[in-house]
């Protein structure tokens, strides 16, 4: 019952954030709708650092074949769905080649007790490391809805928006209605569709 | 009903390993489920609680791991089905029991899973616990997908009353916390009634439940282990793939299979590499290893932290007839396996290259130069550290302060819990021990006895609440007894917090959701005997100096209890900040206050950043949770908190 053929198989996505950002959630729900289209999916998560402000990253693996496992291999990665700007490069840099493709937050998360390097800088390198890349400023989009939170929302939306993604809009909406219960959906439709919006302007 | 108890056979589901295991538990209809949490294994227990009283079972959080088996075989004995898990450290806790418990029979199906942390990822050491099976003569099963998770532990079960033995899964952190395919099978809908009966089936004379005659015993476990080599040797959990004769055999299991299948396919060597996937691990299916090990003459193991399958078949061969064809062997002991910490693709890809001398480039060279390229300065390395706004921040604070204040070099024994961070900057490297459970206090009491030979540093030995009931008492009461001078700081939050915040005996509320007597570590500490003072560790000035006059005093132990509720608990149940906290930018002085950055360098709250173009502090009020305890530590009081 898959749906599309994988430009790639298996696609590998990673999803790179700070601990506490809220990658378990995103990684969750993007693999959910891979598996209800009859995909294999493997995810793969760092955990210790999770919520305690470390480097955290989700590997997803999609196959039409295999279940494959939690590591993509260094120099494999297809997409990368980047929450903070810093950790986004710092994906690139073991996991990128000259075809993948970067979505990322543009917004910063310092670095406890650290420096943080000029924005416009890391920005560049993200750019120049990425076949094709979008940078949007998902946490300031999702503090006008009221929650940084739903910065997680607006980058799935503007991964399923970008085109790159075998994954449709209805497809992914019938995600979201199943995994939030009553009031919860109404904002984070609202943000998902903002996502999809800011990929396509 | 969703999650691992969704009634849907057939349907695939997205499962973490652990949701995988508490699946195939129910799938075997356990009537009994117990645990304590830890680091990867957490998830089982986590993911049957919400299921049990609508499917009608027991399910509990144990008070440490020893207990937890000791309730699962209760069940057992009375012919009930159960499960106990625990993480690597956990089965080291409970091998007391577990050692004796082999050596009798046991009741209903009786299944242990044991998450392993290969680079002890989340944990204070790196250990196999495939020994441990070994040693025990235990069987051991070990999935090597979540499918397998689900399918083996449910079989695990039947294995356990066939054999009349206890058996052993065993995952991986990538098993555990990864997540893959699962496609659920029926769940049973049957009555179960418990009954204790202890009469022997094979000699009627002797107890059942009693590892007595122990010799006899033993050579009985041994039959046992006979059994279940050959039921493994026809096992659906082993197999072959690859050719008739290989240029390189690859024994593994686990997790490690799949790294195995991606190497070869990375490598294009399907066919001239064979891979034999093991899913029996402890006894070995020895005749079906035997019968593979001629399709080559070099055999590559793969495996995580010990050398197991290598030690085991090296022995295996060492068997074989004296003419029989002695392949190489590579892995650990060869150097081409890591002798230590987890495996990945790319290890082995490296691995299965230097044997078949081939050259390997994951991507173009001239992008792996341009990514070398970009500067370290670039991505500043992010150290793990206390939430922001947790209580364990300022309990460190009060004891770094303390310490000094006091001045005759003191120091922190500690164990394991969020805590643990505080061998750390985020705990100001005060932590100078951390072994396991409870030996915090242990080690303190050895400390606190060494005054003949001149020792006369202040001693404080930290443990979490949850610590506190699951090892901390013997060694508290084992200070009172030996009158050991040391301070016992128990730093009370009020959950298992490390682990997702699970209840325990001090909370009131059982796993699944009961409430129940609070056992109230104030009134058992001053039961003893013992002096008790409680603090508000956000209220440094009096946790600092309550702290000070512990710590100065003399004779056996006395003990300060650091209250204050998890952060994360709190704001999830709130909602809200109890503050709004901002710098007030005409009273911040930057880099002319003579503080060093205090606030941003020192104190290390993710919330207080440095803004690099005013050259002052300032607050991110995306991470800020509004404890508000960064106003009383900025010596210009330029940190304001203003009640929400």
């Amino acid at each position: 019952m898959i749906m599309k053929t994988l430009t790639k198989d298996p696609l590998n996505l990673i999803i790179a954030g700070v601990g506490g950002q809220g990658n378990v959630v995103i990684s969750l729900l993007v693999g959910k709708a891979f598996i209800r289209e009859g995909y294999f999916v493997t995810i793969g998560e760092t955990y210790g650092a999770s919520q305690r402000s470390g480097s955290v990253m989700s590997h997803l693996r999609i196959s039409q074949e295999n279940q494959y496992s939690p590591f993509i291999p260094n120099g494999r990665a297809d997409i990368i769905l980047g929450m903070e700007p810093v950790e986004t490069l710092r994906i690139l840099q073991q996991f990128g080649n000259s075809d993948v493709i970067t979505i990322a937050n543009s917004r910063l998360i310092h670095a406890a007790g650290m420096e943080y390097p000029s924005l416009d800088e890391i920005i560049e390198a993200i750019k120049g490391l990425s076949a094709k890349s979008w940078l949007i400023n998902a946490t300031d989009e999702a503090v006008k809805l009221g929650d940084p939170i739903f910065a997680n929302m607006i980058l799935i939306g503007a991964l399923v928006g970008s085109g790159i993604f075998p994954i449709d809009s209805k497809s992914m909406e019938l995600v979201l209605r199943e995994s939030f219960p009553g009031e919860k959906l109404e904002t984070n439709m609202v943000a998902f569709t903002k996502g999809m919006e800011l990929v396509a302007q | 009903m969703s999650g691992v108890g969704l009634d849907a056979p057939g349907s695939t589901q997205l499962f973490i390993g652990n949701e995988a295991i508490a699946r195939g538990a129910l799938e075997a209809g356990i009537g009994v489920a117990s645990a304590y949490p830890g680091t990867p294994s957490t998830e089982i227990m986590e993911s049957l609680i919400p299921v049990a009283k609508e499917m009608n079972f027991y399910a509990e959080w144990s008070v440490n791991e020893k207990v937890a088996l000791e309730v699962a075989a209760g069940a057992s004995f009375a012919g009930i089905r159960a499960i106990t898990s625990m993480k690597q450290n956990g089965v080291n806790v409970a091998s007391d029991f577990l050692a004796n418990l082999v050596m009798s029979g046991i009741g209903a199906g009786l299944v242990l899973a044991c998450c392993d942390d290969p680079s002890a990822i989340s944990s204070s050491n790196e250990q196999d616990t495939r020994n441990i099976a070994k040693w025990l003569d235990i069987p051991l099963l070990e999935p090597a997908t979540f499918q397998e998770a689900k399918d083996m532990t449910k079989w695990a079960f039947d294995l356990s009353e066939e054999l009349n033995s206890i058996c052993m899964i065993r995952s991986v952190t990538r098993i555990a916390h990864a997540r893959g395919n699962v496609t659920l099978g029926e769940l049973p809908k049957k009555e179960q009634k418990a009954h204790f009966d202890s009469i022997c089936p094979v000699v009627p004379t002797l107890p059942k439940f009693i590892p007595y005659p122990s010799a006899w015993l033993h050579s009985q476990l041994h039959g046992k282990l006979d059994k279940a080599q050959e039921l493994f040797e026809s096992s659906p959990f082993n197999w072959y793939t690859g050719p008739e004769e290989a240029e390189l055999l690859i024994i593994t299991g686990g997790s490690c299979w799949l790294y195995s299948l991606e190497a070869v396919n990375a490598l294009k060597l399907q066919s001239k590499v064979g891979i034999l996937k093991l899913g029996t691990i402890w006894p070995l299916p020895r005749k079906l290893i035997e019968t593979h090990l001629g399709k080559s003459q070099k055999i590559l193991m793969v495996e995580e932290i010990d050398p197991f399958l290598e030690g085991s078949i090296k022995e295996l061969v060492a068997d074989l007839p004296p003419a029989s064809p002695h392949p190489a062997f590579y892995g650990k002991h060869s150097g081409h396996i890591n002798a230590y910490g987890e495996l990945n693709p790319d290890l082995v890809i490296e691995a299965i290259a230097k044997i078949m001398g081939l050259a390997y480039q994951p991507r173009d060279p001239e992008y792996s130069k341009k990514a070398e390229e970009v500067p370290f300065t670039y991505m500043p390395p992010r150290i793990m550290t206390f939430c922001p706004g947790c209580p364990h921040r300022a309990t460190f604070w009060a004891i770094k302060n303390a310490l000094r204040l006091d001045g005759r070099d003191g120091f922190v024994t500690g164990d394991i819990g969020c805590y643990s961070m505080a061998i750390g900057p985020a705990g100001y490297f005060q932590e100078r021990t951390m072994y396991c459970m409870g030996a915090g206090a242990g080690v303190a009491n050895g400390l606190g006895k060494l005054g003949q030979f001149g020792f006369s540093q202040p001693v404080l030995a930290v443990c979490g609440d949850s610590t506190f009931f699951h090892a901390t008492i013997p060694a508290l009461i084992n200070g009172i007894y030996n009158k050991s001078n040391f301070t016992l700081v128990i730093l009370d939050n009020n959950a298992t917090a490390m682990t997702g915040f699970q209840p325990h005996p001090g909370t009131g509320v059982t796993g699944m959701g009961e409430t129940t007597t609070v056992v109230d570590m104030e009134a058992l500490c001053r039961s003893l005997g013992l002096q008790v003072d409680v603090c508000d560790p956000f209220d440094l000035e009096n946790s600092t100096a309550t702290l000070l006059k512990a710590i100065a005093q003399n004779g056996g132990p006395r003990v300060v209890i650091m209250r204050r509720e998890c952060e994360l608990v709190r704001g999830r149940r709130d909602k809200k900040p109890p503050y709004k906290v901002h710098v007030d930018p005409d009273k911040c002085l930057g880099e002319a206050c003579g503080c060093d950055r205090l606030c941003t360098r020192v104190f290390g709250c993710p919330g207080i950043v440095w803004d690099n173009e005013s050259g002052k502090a300032t607050i991110d009020e995306t991470i800020c949770t509004g404890c508000g305890l960064c106003a009383d530590i900025c010596p210009q009081g330029a940190i304001i908190r203003e009640t929400v």
